[in-house]
């Protein structure tokens, strides 16, 4: 039975002395429940609703103030075209609006019948739902009520009309996703643990005593991923345009340019990661796990960023994923041109800066 | 003439002095080996020489270019072998040599030619497309010490490349090194294999990051009163404070 136990003691040893991995293993389980605890809040609040009122008068009002009496939207201002309500859309500044017609009340008072138009942003198509649903709600209370204290039964029409996704696709929702979650993971991991590798097989050194420049070496081996990262957004990019019908709405060109962005910023990450590990394993557990946890929960790819608690948002301006996720749903499903994605480009330009002289400095300092 | 100048030469790590002080010459055309126990230093101070780690002072030529300023130029004249055998474990014989020779600026032809020779030389033609995994440690030995001079360098320096290898195999790789050395190629091997010292026409021994001892192998152990060079080296560590 002794036998059995020294072995048993063997295994635990093992595990405890490799911090790291144990770190991992008793770690993970708390971290996940706590971020995904926290961050997965699918509850719609916070509905930023713009209202264009063109004839105010004592019904639009009771609707309006009914609104924003609701604690579920937050009515940011009365605008006063639909153009504006198109602008506010695109910048992603409302979820929804609400449109009244011209002499909303006196067409209820002689024709019975009044029309009003609920528009939703529907890239989110949960979201979307949620908030015409809700408010359309609101707009039944207010007609009972009414009905009850008038004898003259009337109508309201509510037209809904769902932009960017009217066919409530969830896949326009987590292709962009996908985009960033697979290029960040295997630009980060493998470029970090080629670099690794050579580190641990002892070729590293003979390279570093040959005319070769430490540059070129880092060059040749991020060139590989390049070309299969560049392969894998095309079939990504074929397979959501053709099997899934996402659309492409916006300039391809500046998609492939955002991509190519982000795989560099990804490549130099993993460059970063190869100059803080010694092992090939470690060089994969930090980016493979390391990173797909928040990528996965913090990029905004699955979990509305809205919903997460302060401290949830404000980590989640350190995700790289995160910016690259919202451009590309700009571009893609949006359809809008670079002057709106310039805040993610410019982002993600000084992360990749960033990360590259850190890099740089870490080798340097390796080296002396 | 002197084909590596080392004065002072110092490496520390924060507070641990690895190598300490030392000076010596190596002739050209000789085989010079820098012998010492595990952790004296040795392979810190090859890395100097080499120009894959900077020295913390003193001073230095290699192949008559300085180890501070001209690196580029000394890493074009010298060979490197590693501890590890430094080679692609998943890559073709051929595609090992053609890959250093590439490196080292040979072109295509001269690497053709070459390679023929060599594979000639070994008596390894059969083996020329097979995957370096699948080659057992004395061959690989052999190949990576080939590869190291396959650009005919001024030096080619050898960090224990012996090791883990049997007594044969041993033999014939230093057989290969006379070889070398003999075609006007200094040689400068590092190792812990004492009766290996008796092949080298000088020898240094570190110990603590000092050389306490620098002179032929005949010299050292009349000096010492000692049979072989391993009682030599024996005499000497008692001294050493590092052990590894």
């Amino acid at each position: 039975m002794s036998q059995f136990n020294a072995f048993v003691q063997k295994e635990f040893y093992h595990i405890f002395r490799d911090k790291r991995t144990l770190l991992i293993i008793l770690g993970m389980p708390i971290v996940q429940m706590l971020l995904f605890g926290f961050a997965m809040n699918m509850e719609v609040t916070h509905i930023r609703t713009a209202v264009f009122d063109p004839s105010p008068d004592q019904s639009t009002t009771q609707i309006t103030r009914r609104i924003e009496a609701n604690p579920y939207f937050d009515v940011v201002g009365q605008v006063h075209s639909e153009e504006e309500v198109n602008n506010l859309m695109r910048q992603g500044a409302i979820d929804l609006a609400v449109i009244y017609e011209s002499g909303f009340h006196r067409n209820i008072v002689h024709s019975g019948e009044a029309q009003i138009q609920f528009i939703a942003d529907a890239s989110d198509p949960n979201r979307g739902t949620v908030a015409t649903n809700y408010v359309t709600g609101i707009l039944a209370g207010y007609q009972q009520e009414m009905m009850q204290l008038q004898t003259i039964p009337f109508h309201i029409n509510p037209e809904t009309r769902m932009l960017y996704n009217p066919q409530m696709e969830s896949a326009y929702l987590f292709v962009p996703g996908i985009m960033g979650l697979i290029l960040m993971i295997i630009c980060t991991m493998m470029t970090s643990v080629s670099i690794v590798r050579e580190q641990e097989q002892g070729t590293m050194e003979v390279l570093l005593a040959s005319p070769l420049k430490p540059v070129t070496v880092l060059m040749a081996k991020t060139i590989p991923y390049t070309v299969l990262s560049a392969i894998n957004v095309a079939s990504i990019l074929l397979l959501s345009f053709f099997v899934l019908n996402v659309p492409i709405r916006g300039n391809f060109l500046l998609l492939l340019f955002v991509c190519l962005l982000y795989i560099l910023l990804s490549l130099t990450l993993g460059l970063l990661i190869s100059t803080l590990v010694k092992k090939q394993l470690d060089a994969v557990l930090v980016s493979g796990i390391g990173l797909m946890m928040p990528t996965l929960v913090l990029s905004g790819m699955i979990f509305p960023i809205g919903n997460m608690p302060l401290v949830l948002q404000w980590s989640s301006y350190f995700v790289p994923a995160r910016w690259f996720i919202t451009a590309v749903r700009k571009i893609m499903i949006e359809g809008q041109g670079i002057m709106t994605v310039l805040p993610e480009i410019g982002i993600l330009l000084g992360m990749t800066v960033f990360l590259a002289v850190l890099s740089i400095l870490n080798t340097k300092k390796r080296l002396a | 003439m002197n084909v590596i100048e080392v004065s002072e030469l110092t490496k520390k790590f924060g507070s641990f002095t690895a190598v300490d002080h030392i000076s010596f010459d190596v002739k050209e055309g000789e085989i010079f080996g820098f012998l010492g126990a595990n952790g004296a230093g040795k392979t810190t101070a090859i890395q100097m020489l080499c120009g894959i780690s900077n020295p913390t002072s003193g001073k230095g030529t290699v192949a008559g270019y300085d180890i501070f300023k001209e690196n580029e130029q000394i890493k074009h004249n010298i060979g490197y072998m590693s501890q590890k055998f430094s080679l692609y474990e998943d890559l073709k014989v051929w595609e090992n040599i053609r890959l250093f020779a590439g490196i080292y600026g040979m072109n295509d032809k001269e690497i053709k030619e070459n390679t023929r020779r060599l594979l000639k030389q070994l008596d390894f033609e059969s083996e020329r497309d097979t995957m370096v995994a699948s080659l057992p440690l004395g061959w690989k030995q052999k190949l990576a010490f080939s590869i190291a001079i396959f650009h005919t360098p001024k030096i080619v320096f050898l960090d224990e490349p012996t090791g883990g290898v049997d007594p044969t195999a041993r033999r014939q790789f230093w057989e290969m090194i006379l070889d070398a050395a003999y075609k006007g190629i200094t040689v400068f091997v590092t190792t812990h294999y004492m009766d290996e010292a008796e092949y080298c026409d000088r020898v240094s021994i570190m110990v603590d990051g000092r050389i306490d001892a620098l002179d032929t192998p005949h010299n050292l152990k009349q000096q010492s009163q000692a049979q072989n060079m391993d009682e030599v080296f024996r005499k000497l560590a008692r001294k050493a404070k590092r052990i590894n």
